[in-house]
């Protein structure tokens, strides 16, 4: 067993500090684990949050050494034994206390999103799909809510782009509403305007950092900045909706 | 306890400084291997000369670097170039003269440049590498000189402020959207260039393979499998529809051609440089040959 260095971020939304611990490290010992032991040992007023311990509830997003992790999943033998570890909270949105931060902000762009709307009559008798339809937009919905990628994504994180983009989970939702069978509303628009599909430069950090390896650049956002652009870019496809009518 | 006044501003802490990875790494290889494709290229085409090889001969057959094909104007003047009948529009024309080195190369290479340079995977390339923003994933934009770059993206045209306003895609680079467009082109290229490697199992209308046939037929391979992991034909061959089970025409054709090029589009980066560095090879390898410099080993002995 051996004793490792710590820095964890102790403080508010405005003002806070590195704190120096030790832990002891054993096998199989993930970086949330080390937090409870700190926690539990040195610091009864360490804030933290976890829920699940499974990589499945999203709760315990935090930055590691400046990357953005889910404390659960992030196992203590992928750093060098003399390597100092920094936990901080998310970069992206305001910290509540220590290394816990309001995602509230997230919720407020849900809000935005027209929900799934079918029309009457596939409400009402069975709507039949084939898998291949399902594994499409079932795909976006292995989201758990970590917004790990919207912590990272440089428009929120740097750019001071919360104003005019979403961020890449609601790029996700977006396209799993804007693509699945039975739904008929039209967000194209929105998805342009409301959401700012073009704050997006497509530099793909939310693919990388997703746990649950959601394709969110080529799967969602790409396909969905493509169907913006045969609403509002492509000359050819204007023409010939004009002239055809909407198909 | 912690005492307020020993604290820091929070964001004077979560800053770059916390990233222990070498970060700039891959954004340096990047910027390396463009820079270096963009330098040779330039030069290549340039050169107006030694962009073909026949070993002379004028029959049917021979190597024809992909920076000049098709081959729009000759200007038989100049050595290591094909014989007339090559060129689709004749000799160099007057009003051209102004073209650097005389090279036909300038008029084609604005197509698989543009194809290039809009494309979704390049643009995440260069907007890390040279607009620095961001440089690589959780790394602030790096302000300063080298994101004056990002300055004439970023901020329209307004070139010299501060570069804070940040536009994505919504600004001038709105113009990205152009992509399919170029796709179309490039598709045309894939056809021409195919046609070339199969003019390469020839000479003097003698079938035969040498070196320099294998290089010119893996060229178009690799651009295809680039070419059609392009995200717009992906969505325009079947991304754009919601429903596959709705129709047996969506179900067999649209869903199983979505397939086969998202196949392709999840190497994309993969054959986007394969197909980059085969390009700058083919015409390496033609120059040298053409230029006597190597000797191309073949079936025909010459
Ligand atoms: S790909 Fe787009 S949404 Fe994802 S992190 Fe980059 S800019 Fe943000
Ligand atoms: S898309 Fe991935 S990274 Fe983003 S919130 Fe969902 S699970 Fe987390
Ligand atoms: S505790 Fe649930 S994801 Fe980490
Ligand atoms: S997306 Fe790369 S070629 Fe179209």
């Amino acid at each position: 067993m051996k004793e490792r260095d710590f820095k964890i971020y102790r403080g508010d939304n405005e003002r806070g500090e590195l704190v120096n611990y030790k832990c002891k490290v054993t096998e199989g010992m993930v970086v949330l684990d080390v937090i409870h032991r700190i926690q539990a040992d040195k610091a009864n007023d360490l804030a933290c949050r976890w829920n699940c311990k499974a990589g499945k509830c999203g709760s315990c997003s935090i930055e590691i050494n400046g990357k953005p992790r889910l404390a659960c999943m992030t196992r203590m033998n992928e750093f060098n034994e003399e390597e100092k570890i920094v936990i901080t909270p998310l970069k992206s949105f305001p910290v509540l206390k220590d290394i816990v931060s309001d995602v509230s902000w997230n919720y407020e762009q849900n809000k935005k999103i027209i929900p799934f709307s079918p029309s009457k009559k596939d409400k009402e008798k069975d709507f039949v799909m084939m898998q291949k339809d399902v594994d499409r937009v079932q795909h976006f919905r292995k989201c758990i809510e970590c917004y790990l990628c919207q912590n990272m994504c440089h428009v929120l994180r740097d750019n001071e782009g919360k104003e005019k983009f979403s961020g890449p989970r609601y790029m996700t939702r977006l396209a799993s509403l804007e693509m699945h069978p039975m739904d008929k509303a039209d967000r194209i628009a929105d998805i342009k305007d409301v959401h700012g599909s073009g704050m997006c430069n497509i530099t793909r950090c939310c693919t990388e950092v997703c746990p649950e390896e959601i394709q969110i650049t080529d799967d969602a956002i790409i396909p969905l900045k493509e169907r913006v652009i045969d609403r509002f870019y492509d000359p050819i496809m204007i023409f010939f909706r004009k002239i055809f009518g909407k198909n | 306890m912690l005492l307020y006044s020993k604290l820091k501003e929070k964001e004077k802490i979560l800053n770059n400084d916390l990233i222990t990875e070498n970060w700039w790494v891959s954004p340096l290889l990047v910027l390396l291997g463009l820079l270096s494709f963009v330098a040779y290229s330039t030069w290549a085409a340039w050169q107006g000369e030694h962009f073909w090889w026949s070993a002379g001969n004028e029959g049917f057959g021979g190597y024809l670097s992909p920076f000049y094909s098709p081959t729009v104007y000759i200007d038989p003047s100049k050595s290591g170039v094909p014989p007339m009948n090559h060129a689709l529009l004749g000799t160099w024309p007057e009003w051209l003269w102004w073209l650097p080195g005389q090279s036909p190369a300038w008029l084609i290479l604005i197509f698989p440049l543009s194809f290039r340079f809009t494309c979704y995977y390049y643009r995440k390339a260069y907007y890390r590498a040279f607009s620095l923003n961001p440089p690589a994933c959780a790394v602030t934009p790096i302000k300063g000189i080298p994101s004056k770059v990002s300055d004439i993206t970023n901020n329209k045209i307004k070139i010299f402020n501060s570069g804070k306003r940040y536009d994505g895609e919504a600004g001038l680079l709105i113009l990205q959207n152009i992509h399919r467009y170029a796709m179309y082109f490039a598709v045309i290229f894939i056809f021409i260039l195919s046609y070339d490697a199969f003019l390469a199992f020839f000479n003097n209308g003698k079938f035969g393979i040498g070196v320099g046939t294998v290089i010119l037929t893996i060229n178009p391979i690799l651009l295809g499998c680039y070419t059609f992991g392009c995200h717009s034909i992906r969505h325009l061959i079947g991304g754009n529809l919601d429903c596959y089970s709705c129709s047996l025409y969506k179900d067999k054709v649209n869903h199983n051609s979505w397939k086969i090029v998202t196949f392709l589009n999840r190497r994309h980066q993969l054959f986007a440089w394969l197909s980059l560095i085969w390009v700058g090879l083919s015409d390496v390898y033609v120059r040298l040959v053409s230029m006597g410099i190597v000797n191309d080993i073949n079936t025909w002995g010459i």
